[in-house]
């Protein structure tokens, strides 16, 4: 039997905000019978305030997943879609109090029916995971993007921990050798140091603070920590690398704060009303981690003045 | 009633009496059977007595056909095994598609690592083996037939003794995966096609750990374990002595309990179907509705998933199974299921109600009364049964 939490039991028995919502303006569906599980989340969105009135799910699935859809509708409701877009499964799972890491995928169903939703409200004409890249998995329908997030998002290692977050090879196995190479792959970008002279890390400037020396038996190739201000340099070198992109869109994107792993921006211009702001928020989150070498969070200003 | 277990092909209770006649082998009887001494001389004893009860279930024809195991999957592995060994040249085995992993599992391995042609015989849509398939897999190249006796998630039977002689025809040994098939039909190995058939002792009653592989006289065979001269040298190893002796007394039970297996639960297991298939619409009997092992009943209920029925059958009180991907950790459903071709809207909520000599008319009465809110409850949450509806008109399951 699989040890959940009390919070998983209870959003399992008692779920919240199940059943049809026949006043949606927002639905996510992702999920197949086949695949063994499906969630079809329809939200009411306020169209002036883009405000998540309400939330409703349905899910043909296991006892997480129900839970996981319980949890989500939870969440969301009272968000603007533009906080709710940077919920992870993560932020699912650890909602829930944790769940088994064989049961991973069921959060992250949560989280790509959560930017179905939202494209959808957008009038966004949603292309799911298995358009954005190689389809990987062929039993379970999820390509390389899919995985590639679910690396980076969760910082996963292992074939095993690719398994159970996103089911990709966990049927008939063949594709266990390319699911490796796409977390080769990742890895070796979040591994990847910065060159000694990158133009995104002006080094001269920054007086760097001093470090112990290395032990005898260190690493030879261990990446040395960021100080705090080369790691902010770093993020304010990124972002300006995304914002001519943005820009040639008639677009902007700001670094507002940084809080740790929480980097707040403000998208502006015609990415405020864009149907594709979830995905430029995960873009700048990829960016992000992928320059600086380990997980952060990107999420927008307008939650500043709540933490 | 304090809970309702329903999972007896899983494993079932120790029978009260197994568990006293086992509990002098741990103080009393403790010594070695190997030594020679009146403490070892004891056990032996004990050992050759479970022998022959277990010789009596099987209806074999001598006490030294029966080799004592740890499990049904070592006598599933050692029957295999045995026979590619004592028949070097012949490098194929036939099996079926819906076998245990015991069986299944080896089979893989014997063909991805050491070259072995193997066969696996599709089933039907009721679990019924293609016979057709069978006979043109048959031929001299073929060391061993293994072929499950009862399917261990629909109780579906397989012509065991046909298909034997089939085998004997081609000059192949026969084996029979049969733990879940013992104690719950009649056998009578003696007049019989059967080279070996595998048991376990935690499906009838006695301990988890024990298990036996059955061997006609005459049979050639190889040891798995090698080592000392325990089991006539054919399983080396300090004998499970309380295990050995716990299996001997469930055979016996079993034997006596035979006929309430096959009318007062068959009878149960039957009233437990109809109930369910009357009250919950949009469900079905997998497997073979009139071959089938007297005290399993899967239920496949379509829209659902399975493991969320087993939660809130536990939240019931009442232990059942599920063939569903999210219960094992496998995330494809059942093979059993995909091999019979069980669509995905019902395979995933494929429930196994499996009995036993202690399930009562109450707990069934339990069950049926609360099956049909759960399998309501389930369904007002799922996107497919709002799309199709409970008054879906014009729906025509693969199994009627």
């Amino acid at each position: 039997m699989w040890n959940y939490t009390d919070k998983v039991k209870e959003h399992f028995f008692n779920p919240k905000n199940a059943g049809a919502l026949e006043t949606a303006n927002a639905v996510g569906e992702v999920g197949s019978i086949t695949c063994g599980d499906a969630l079809k989340l329809m939200m009411k969105v306020n169209p002036d305030t883009n405000v998540i009135e309400d939330a409703r799910f349905q899910t043909f699935g296991c006892g997480s997943a129900i839970a996981s859809s319980s949890a989500l509708t939870e969440m969301i409701i009272g968000k603007t879609v533009d906080e709710a877009l940077v919920i992870t499964n993560r932020d699912i799972a650890e909602y829930l109090g944790g769940l088994p890491p064989e049961k991973m995928h069921c959060s992250v169903m949560g989280a790509e029916a959560l930017r179905a939703a939202i494209a959808n409200f957008k009038g966004e004409e949603w292309v799911d995971d298995h358009e954005e890249g190689e389809l990987v998995c062929k039993c379970f329908g999820i390509d390389a993007a899919m995985i590639e997030r679910a690396v980076t998002v969760n910082n996963l290692t292992t074939l095993e921990e690719v398994t159970n977050y996103t089911k990709a090879g966990g049927s008939c196995q063949t594709c266990h050798e390319k699911i490796e190479e796409v977390l080769e792959a990742v890895l070796a970008k979040q591994a990847a140091k910065p060159p000694e002279k990158s133009p995104l890390l002006p080094v001269a400037d920054i007086k760097p603070a001093p470090t112990p020396a290395p032990k005898a038996d260190a690493p030879v190739a261990a990446a040395p920590k960021m100080t705090n201000v080369q790691r902010m340099q770093a993020i304010m070198m990124a972002i300006e690398e995304i914002r001519p992109q943005l820009q040639r869109d008639g677009g902007d994107v700001e670094l507002v704060d940084i809080d740790g792993k929480d980097i707040y921006v403000r998208l502006s211009g015609a990415c405020t009303g864009c149907s594709q702001s979830a995905s430029t928020m995960m873009g700048v989150q990829m960016k992000l981690v992928e320059k600086l070498g380990e997980f952060v969070r990107v999420k927008p200003a307008s939650l500043l003045a709540k933490v | 009633m304090t809970g309702v277990y329903l999972d007896n092909n899983a494993t079932t209770r120790v029978d009260d009496a197994v568990v006293e006649a086992m509990l002098p082998l741990f103080t009393q009887h403790f010594g070695n059977a190997s030594s020679m001494h009146a403490f070892g001389g004891a056990v032996g004893g004990l050992i050759e007595k479970a022998r022959q009860q277990v010789q009596a279930l099987l209806g074999a024809a001598h006490d030294t056909e029966i080799v004592f195991t740890a499990s049904g999957t070592e006598s599933d592995n050692t029957a295999i095994l045995s026979a590619l060994e004592a028949y070097p040249k012949k490098r194929t085995i036939i099996t079926s598609v819906v076998e245990h992993p015991a069986v299944l599992s080896l089979c893989d391995y014997l063909e991805n690592k050491r070259g072995i042609t193997v066969h696996r015989i599709p089933v039907d849509s009721r679990g019924n083996l293609d016979i057709d398939a069978y006979k043109a897999a048959l031929s001299p190249d073929v060391a061993i037939v293994s072929f499950m006796w009862a399917n261990n998630e629909t109780g579906t039977l397989f012509p065991i003794e046909e298909l034997a002689k089939m085998a004997k025809a081609v000059g192949a040994l026969f084996h029979t995966d049969a733990v879940q098939a013992v104690g719950k039909i009649p056998m009578r190995l003696a007049d019989s096609s059967i080279d070996m058939l595998s048991l376990s002792g935690h499906k009838l009653h006695a301990p988890k750990g024990v298990g036996a592989l059955y061997v006609k006289r005459g049979t050639r065979f190889r040891p798995m374990l090698r080592g000392g001269h325990q089991e006539r040298s054919r399983r080396a190893g300090t004998e499970n002595a309380p295990g050995i002796v716990g299996l001997g007394k469930a055979a016996e039970l079993a034997l006596q309990h035979m006929a309430d297996e096959n009318t007062r639960v068959r009878a149960l297991r039957d009233k437990l179907e109809r109930a369910i298939l009357a009250a919950v619409p949009n469900c079905f009997v997998t497997g073979n509705p009139d071959l089938r092992l007297p005290n399993t009943a899967n239920i496949a209920f379509e829209y659902i998933e399975g493991e969320a029925i087993l939660l809130l059958l536990n939240e019931n009180g009442i232990a059942a199974s599920s063939g569903s991907a999210c219960t094992s950790g496998s995330l494809e459903p059942s093979h059993v299921m995909r091999a019979m071709g069980v669509p995905y809207t019902a395979a995933h909520g494929a429930t196994r109600f499996s009995l036993s000599r202690d399930t009562t008319e109450e707990e069934i009465d339990h069950v049926i009364a609360v099956v049909p809110g759960i399998i309501e409850r389930l369904r007002a949450l799922s996107p497919y049964w709002s799309k199709s509806g409970a008054d879906a008109k014009g729906f025509a399951p693969v199994y009627s």
